[in-house]
């Protein structure tokens, strides 16, 4: 049997190592992590696919290569309830609320109504001083409030997603990854209305 | 000759990852227009690698009286 090709983008797991890194470094380099929003939703809504998920994530291929080829996984089969409708939708609710929360406290420092904080908060609620990472810059405030927020929600959900490919199977964290969630649903909708159109 | 198992998905339960297209060593089975997995039977030998790795466990071999 032959081997499978191997591409540019099967080692995508490193680019997810060096922007954790980055972060503990300067942490404005967490705007970085935008990409893994935006262009997931993009390929989604303009080409009804999850291409993103499938070969450019490279948190699941960190996963995948920890988990399978490091055998740090247990691989038991991942809780039922993990992958029921309703949790991952309920999470997807969760993670946005907390995105805008981010995204509150971002605006209260554009408007001078809240003062930076440089620390980041784990699980949404661990507060660890974080300040070695900035220092000033040439951008307004908020530029580094906005950071601190985005790259403690990244954080918290590499964690999570560590934790969970532990104790079940590598890949567990993609069943309720909140941008996975959301993708399905926009491929799931752009296939529903192109078949009502085609009707 | 065809193998007597196949991978079926629960296309209710499926989560689109990919991880069992990338697990498939015949490319058998691939996800289809980003909302589940659908496996090509006639490729498909029943080699359990896709269930293996599903992180939602929506694959299943199944005797293939039964696909």
């Amino acid at each position: 049997m032959k081997a499978k090709k191997k591409h540019w983008y099967d080692y995508l797991w490193i680019w997810s190592i060096v922007y954790f890194s980055l972060g503990f470094f300067n942490i404005l380099f967490a705007w970085l992590g935008m990409i893994d929003f935006l262009l997931p939703i993009m390929l989604a809504a303009f080409g009804g696919n999850k291409f993103f998920c499938n070969y450019l994530c490279g948190r699941g291929q960190l996963y995948c290569k920890l988990g399978r080829d490091l055998k740090c996984s247990r691989n038991r089969p991942t809780p039922k309830w993990m992958a029921s409708k309703w949790f991952r939708y309920g999470f997807l609710i969760f993670f946005f609320a907390m995105f805008g929360n981010m995204v509150f406290q971002t605006i209260l420092v554009a408007n001078g109504a809240g003062n930076l904080r440089e620390a980041i908060k784990l699980f949404w609620t661990f507060r660890i001083p974080w300040g070695w990472t900035y220092s000033g810059s040439v951008f307004p405030d908020w530029v580094a409030q906005f950071s601190f927020g985005f790259y403690s929600l990244m954080l918290t959900s590499l964690l999570i997603g560590l934790i969970v490919m532990i104790f079940f199977k590598p890949r567990t964290w993609c069943t309720f990854c909140p941008m996975g969630t959301m993708t399905q649903a926009i491929c799931k909708l752009r296939n529903k209305a192109r078949k009502q159109i085609e009707e | 000759m065809a193998s007597k198992r196949c991978a079926a998905v629960d296309e209710t339960i499926c989560v689109a990852c990919g991880a069992c297209e990338k697990a498939c060593p015949l490319g058998a089975i691939k996800v289809y227009k980003g909302c589940f997995a659908k496996v090509a039977k006639d490729r498909c030998v029943g080699c359990g690698k896709c269930e293996k790795v599903c992180p939602a466990n929506s694959i299943q071999m199944e005797s293939r009286v039964n696909v």
